[in-house]
C-alpha cells in the first residue's frame, strides 16, 4: 500500500508537502541556527552590532576566520553573573509551582465537567474555551485592575474588614501567579477533560459492584486512567510558563526576575545581542526535554489512528 | 450510575467558571464608569469611548493589526493545511521526523525565542522590519496550530470515501478538492478563526519583529498599560471582548447548521 502510494505521488503531493518544509525550514528552523552562531560571537558598536559577521567575499580564508573568532564567552558570563542563574531558577520555581496550582485548580473543574450531564458538556468546553480566544494581554491586565492598590479586591476586602489597610497584590509573586493560573487554565483543563470523558464509566460501576468505595475507587481508576491527560496538561503549561515574559513584567515585582523578561532586557535596554542569543539557547536547553515529550505526545495522538 | 450531578462536581464547575470570568466582567464594568478613578463608581457613560474615537494612534494600531491578523491567517490556513494533509496522508517521507518536529515545536516554544530568532533572521537578510515581518512571524506562528486542528479532522473523518472515490478512478488531487476538502471546511475555517485571534493577540513576537511605522494594537495596548491603568484601554478590551464572543456565537451556530444539514443529508 505505501510502496502503491509512493509510486503514486504526483507533483501536487509533493508540492504540499514542499511549501511548507520550505516554509518552516526558513523561518523556523534558519533563525534558530543563526541564534546559535550569534551566541557565540562578540557585541560590537556596528550594524548589526556583533562580530563576526560571515563575510561570503572573502571565501575559504573568510570562513576560517569566523570560526576562529566565535567563543562561548558569553556563556561563560551567563555562568559568572549571578543575576542569570538566578533567573533561571526563578523561571523554574514559577513554572513548576504554577503547573501544581494548575493541576490542582483545573482538575476538578475537568472532572466536574466531564461528569455533568452529556448535553451541557460542549456547552461548559465553550465557556473554557471562550477566555482563551479574547487577548492574553487583556485578561492579565484584567487583574491588575482588580489587584492595584485601590483596586477592587482591596476595596472588598476593607469593606468586609478582612485587612485594615490596603495590601499591596500588585508587584508581587502572588500576583504573578494568580496571572499564571489564570491564563493558563483552559491549556490544563481541555487535556485533562479530553482523557476524563473518554474514560468507560462501567468500570467504576464494576468498582461500586464489587464494594469498591467510591474515594477509593477514584484513586485507583479514574486517576490512573486520567494520567496521559494530566502529562499533557502539565507540559503545555510548564513549557511557556517558564518562558513568560508579559505576566511577570505587567504583575510581578521588580525583585522578580524571570529568564523571559532577562533576555528581553539585554535585547531591548541593553542591546547585547549576543548575551541575548545565550540566554534563548540557554532556556532552550532547559525545555528541551520537556518539549520532546511533548511532540512524542502530540505525534502519538495525532498520527497514532493512522 | 446515572449522570446526577454531585455537589462537589457542581461547586467546582460554578468555583472555576467565575474565576474565569470575574475579571472579564470587572473590566467591562468598569469600562462604562464615568469616574477617572478605577474605585470610584462615577455611573454609567459612554466617555471612554468616546474619547477612543479620537485616538488616532490607537485606531491606526488596530487597523494595521487587523491586516496582519488577516493576510498571516489567511497565509497560515494555505501552510498549515499542506503540512496536516502530508503528515496524515503522504505515509512516510524523507525528513518525516524533522518536518513533524517543526510543525509541533512552534506550538509550546516559548515567544520571546520565536521572536528574537525571527529577528535575528531579517537582520542577516536584511530587510526592512514593519508589516510584512510581523505578518511572516506570525504566519509561521499560526500555521502550527491550524495544523494540529486540520490534522485531528483528517484522522478522524471516515477514510472510506476518499478511497471510494479513488477505486473509482478519480485522481488524487481531484479527489482532494472534491471529497476531502468539503469534510474538512469546518476544521479548515476554525484554523483560520484561531489563527487570526491569534495574531491579534500576540505582543511578544510582533515586539521582537516590528520595525518603525508598524505599531500593532497589543503593543500600542502595552505601551499604555506599562504607565498604569486606564479607562480608555478597559474600553478598548470591552470592544476586542465584544468582537471575539460575536464571532464565537456566529460560528458555533454556523457549525451546527452545518450538522443539521449534513445529517439531513445523510439521512
Amino acid at each position: 500500500m505505501i510502496q502503491n502510494q509512493r509510486a503514486k505521488r504526483s507533483w501536487s503531493a509533493r508540492l504540499v508537502l514542499l511549501i511548507p518544509y520550505l516554509w518552516l525550514a526558513l523561518f523556523f528552523l534558519a533563525p534558530f541556527l543563526i541564534v546559535l552562531k550569534i551566541s557565540l560571537s562578540q557585541t560590537a558598536i556596528a550594524q548589526p552590532p556583533y562580530v563576526p559577521v560571515l563575510e561570503w567575499a572573502a571565501g575559504w580564508a573568510g570562513l576560517k576566520a569566523f570560526f576562529a573568532a566565535l567563543s562561548a564567552d558569553n556563556y561563560a558570563m551567563l555562568g559568572s553573573d549571578w543575576l542569570y542563574p538566578v533567573s533561571y531558577l526563578k523561571s523554574l520555581e514559577v513554572a513548576a509551582l504554577s503547573t501544581a496550582i494548575l493541576l490542582a485548580v483545573g482538575y476538578p473543574l475537568a472532572y466536574g465537567i466531564a461528569r455533568s450531564p452529556r448535553r451541557l458538556q460542549p456547552v461548559l468546553v465553550m465557556l473554557v474555551i471562550l477566555p482563551f480566544w479574547t487577548s492574553f494581554l487583556i485578561r492579565v491586565y484584567a487583574w491588575i485592575n482588580i489587584l492595584q492598590r485601590d483596586g477592587l479586591l482591596n476595596d472588598v476586602l476593607l469593606r468586609l474588614h478582612i485587612v485594615d489597610t490596603p495590601v499591596a497584590w500588585l508587584s508581587s509573586d502572588t500576583a504573578i501567579y494568580i496571572g499564571m493560573v489564570y491564563s493558563y487554565l483552559p491549556f490544563m483543563v481541555l487535556p485533562l477533560y479530553a482523557a476524563l470523558e473518554k474514560m468507560d464509566e462501567s468500570l467504576l460501576e464494576a468498582a461500586a459492584d464489587l464494594g469498591c468505595p467510591r474515594g477509593r475507587a477514584f484513586w485507583l481508576v479514574t486517576l490512573p486512567l486520567s494520567l496521559p491527560g494530566v502529562a499533557a496538561g502539565m507540559l503545555l503549561c510548564f513549557i511557556p510558563i517558564a518562558g513568560e515574559f508579559v505576566i511577570p513584567d505587567l504583575l510581578g515585582g521588580s525583585q522578580t526576575v524571570m529568564i523571559g523578561q532577562t533576555l528581553w532586557m539585554e535585547f531591548f535596554a541593553n542591546k547585547d545581542w549576543p548575551v541575548a542569543s545565550a540566554i534563548a539557547v540557554a532556556l532552550l536547553g532547559l525545555l528541551l526535554v520537556p518539549m520532546l515529550f511533548y511532540e512524542r505526545m502530540q505525534q502519538r495522538s495525532l498520527e497514532g489512528g493512522r | 450510575m446515572g449522570r446526577r450531578a454531585s455537589i462537589f462536581n457542581i461547586v467546582s464547575v460554578t468555583l472555576g467558571l467565575a474565576f474565569l470570568y470575574l475579571p472579564i466582567v470587572i473590566l467591562v464594568i468598569y469600562s462604562f464608569n464615568g469616574s477617572r478613578l478605577v474605585t470610584v463608581w462615577g455611573g454609567w457613560s459612554l466617555t471612554w469611548y468616546r474619547a477612543l474615537l479620537s485616538d488616532r494612534a490607537m485606531i491606526d494600531a488596530a487597523w494595521t493589526s487587523l491586516r496582519i491578523a488577516a493576510l498571516s491567517a489567511s497565509a497560515a490556513t494555505v501552510l498549515g493545511t499542506c503540512a496536516a494533509v502530508a503528515l496524515t496522508r503522504l505515509g512516510r517521507f524523507r525528513g518525516r521526523l524533522l518536518f513533524s518536529g517543526m510543525v509541533y515545536a512552534p506550538l509550546v516554544m516559548p515567544e520571546v525565542i520565536t521572536g528574537l530568532s525571527l529577528l535575528l533572521l531579517f537582520v542577516a537578510l536584511d530587510v526592512d522590519r514593519g508589516f510584512w515581518t510581523i505578518s511572516i512571524a506570525h504566519t509561521t506562528l499560526t500555521m502550527c496550530f491550524v495544523t494540529v486542528i486540520v490534522q485531528s479532522r483528517l484522522v478522524s473523518f471516515d477514510r472510506s470515501l476518499e478511497e471510494a472515490a479513488m477505486d473509482l478512478g478519480c485522481p488524487p488531487l481531484k479527489t482532494f478538492l472534491t471529497v476531502t476538502l468539503p469534510l474538512i471546511l469546518p476544521a479548515i475555517a476554525a484554523g483560520w478563526m484561531l489563527a487570526f485571534s491569534l495574531s491579534l493577540d500576540d505582543l511578544v513576537i510582533a515586539s521582537f519583529t516590528t520595525g518603525p511605522g508598524a505599531t500593532t494594537l497589543p503593543i500600542r495596548i502595552y505601551s499604555e498599560v506599562r504607565l498604569g491603568v486606564k479607562p480608555e484601554i478597559n474600553a478598548v478590551c470591552t470592544i476586542m471582548i465584544a468582537v471575539v464572543a460575536v464571532a464565537t456565537v456566529v460560528a458555533s451556530l454556523a457549525s451546527k447548521r452545518g450538522a443539521v444539514r449534513r445529517e439531513r443529508a445523510g439521512a
